[in-house]
């Protein structure tokens, strides 16, 4: 189902021909109303000229007397009011969903955790690096924190795992890997957002700067974890400690990424709110109407 | 392109029926009812304390340090949950064994310094998030078990200190060759800020279960007492 695109159309109604037959009777004004409002709206979505055409045909054939043969014709020649894609399978959406309340705890409490020590220092003498107010975290306490975070980092990992897996064996990668080739399209698409540059036209689901973006998203996300293990399990991990410099190190890393992610997040938002309803919707049922492409 | 066609009501049926499949979700929803809070992330912790003790390996060292790495003795930070010093007198001062062990009693310091003397320069790492890297010196717990005939089919070590700060211990941890019992750091005797006469130093463990003070320990099969900071919610096994 995935990359499946379909019209959604619609179908000419019966019962304007039925109004038709007994339009000798009084009809009440509301029903009138109505008809109005749903003969509008059908020309607000009809884009497509062709379809528009048909449509005007459809209208002149009811007008005929020949009731009957319009009837047919008007189930024969539908109205194209929209085009949707599938672009967001099942588990990628409900991965995606999980995993950001899942961020959401893990910052909350990460930053609880934080607070009970907020430096990256010596312990003798301690100089503070911030001081993160109580209320943007979450546990109450540093052994509340260490709960929600503790508990939550499996979800995290879960969410995260099943979401690579699918994405490999599935196939659906393609849609979201930043590839070499799709290189020389990320500075058009930064000129258009951020330099009020033309948009270049859109070919699949994802531009190439937003594959990168989610593919760095993906990245971070792993690195998340793995310097996560690397401040929890200093000891049995320690070649990934090693890796970053020793446990010292790797809850500097830890912290470091953590921004990273929510500068995502927060690009992300930001793209959500400009790109309207349609692409919100999407990562909902999967289905996003009228795509660019 | 032939593309297949919905009538709206078609679209909003499979929208719907996609949107719907997203109700799973709403079960992290439990989490935020008070009422399961605390029993859910009680579940969460203990899963995390499983796959701890699953990741633990025996047979694996923490790191040790050259000498010129550590943290100096004055910066190496004292902590205790209730006093630095709960006065211990040391000339009455004995361990008290008890619990599944073949020869039970009082035993005294010099008993536990007559077993071979360790000495390691590892890192000491707080729940808070701050570490320091010590030297520490004192007698492997694992001689101590045998010198005191602990039941090896026992599963954990339960201590009490004289500050009345209580911990216990998975036996995989104490049986550790770097788990010792610490009479010394930095090559002299143990202070009393830092736990003197006997502490508990792991470096496999995080700083909250290395308690100082010792006065009583316990071979047990069954956890009677868990742990100070457990009973408050922190983690028991928490490995490192």
């Amino acid at each position: 189902m995935r990359g499946e695109v379909i019209e959604i159309v619609r179908v000419e109604p019966k019962p304007r021909v039925e109004v038709r037959e007994d339009a000798a009777e009084a009809k009440p004004k509301a029903d009138l109303a109505e008809d109005a409002e749903v003969q509008a709206e059908t020309e607000v979505h009809t884009e497509d000229t062709a379809a528009a055409e048909a449509k005007e045909v459809v209208e002149e054939e009811i007008r005929g007397d020949d009731v009957a043969a319009s009837e047919v014709e008007v189930e024969d020649v539908p109205v194209v009011v929209a085009r949707a894609t599938y672009e967001h399978p099942f588990i990628v959406r409900l991965c995606h969903w999980i995993n950001l309340v899942a961020l959401f705890v893990m910052v909350a409490s990460g930053l609880q955790i934080f607070r009970a020590f907020p430096s990256f220092g010596a312990k003798i003498p301690q100089k503070d690096l911030l001081h993160w107010p109580k209320a943007y975290a979450l546990g109450g306490w540093l052994g509340g924190g260490l709960q929600w975070h503790l508990t939550f980092m499996w979800i995290y990992i879960g969410t995260g795992l099943l979401y690579l897996g699918y994405q490999i064996f599935g196939g659906n990668y393609r849609q979201v890997l930043f590839v070499p080739r799709d290189i020389p399209g990320v500075w058009p698409m930064v000129k258009h957002y951020f330099f009020f540059g033309p948009k270049p036209p859109a070919r699949e689901a994802y531009n190439p700067l937003q594959k990168q973006a989610y593919t760095m998203a993906i990245v971070l996300g792993a690195l998340s974890v793995l310097t996560g293990f690397a401040v929890w399990k200093p000891i049995q991990f320690s070649w990934l400690a090693w890796m970053m410099g020793g446990f010292h190190y790797a809850r500097i890393w830890h912290f470091c990424i953590m921004w990273a992610i929510l500068f995502f997040v927060l690009g992300h938002l930001v793209m959500v709110v400009l790109h309207g309803w349609n692409n919100f919707v999407s990562m909902l049922t999967g289905w996003k109407k009228d795509p660019d492409y | 392109m032939n593309n297949r066609q919905w009538d709206e009501k078609k679209f909003r049926q499979v929208s719907r029926r996609e949107l719907l499949k997203l109700a799973p979700l709403l079960a992290l929803g439990a989490f935020a009812v008070p009422k399961w809070q605390e029993g859910l992330l009680k579940k969460g912790l203990g899963f995390s304390d499983w796959a701890s003790g699953k990741m633990f390996r025996s047979g694996h060292m923490a790191t040790t340090f050259e000498n010129s790495e550590l943290t100096s003795f004055s910066k190496f930070p004292i902590n205790g949950y209730d006093v630095e010093d709960p006065g211990v007198i040391f000339e009455q001062w004995t361990l008290t064994v008890s619990g599944a062990v073949q020869r039970p009693g009082e035993y005294t310091l010099a008993q536990v310094q007559a077993l071979p003397r360790y000495r390691q320069n590892t890192r000491h790492v707080c729940v808070e998030g701050w570490d320091v890297i010590g030297r520490f010196g004192g007698a492997r717990l694992a001689d101590f078990l045998r010198l005191i005939g602990a039941d090896p089919a026992a599963k954990f070590i339960t201590v009490n200190c004289a500050d009345d700060y209580y911990e216990s211990l998975d036996m995989e941890t104490a049986l550790h060759p770097q788990t010792l019992l610490c009479y010394e750091m930095y090559e002299q005797p143990l202070t009393r800020e830092h736990g003197a006469p006997l502490r508990l130093t792991i470096p496999t463990k995080v700083g909250y279960k290395q308690a100082k003070y010792l006065t009583d320990l316990k071979v047990t099969h069954v956890l009677d007492r868990v742990g100070y900071w457990e009973d408050q919610g922190y983690s028991w096994f928490y490995g490192l």
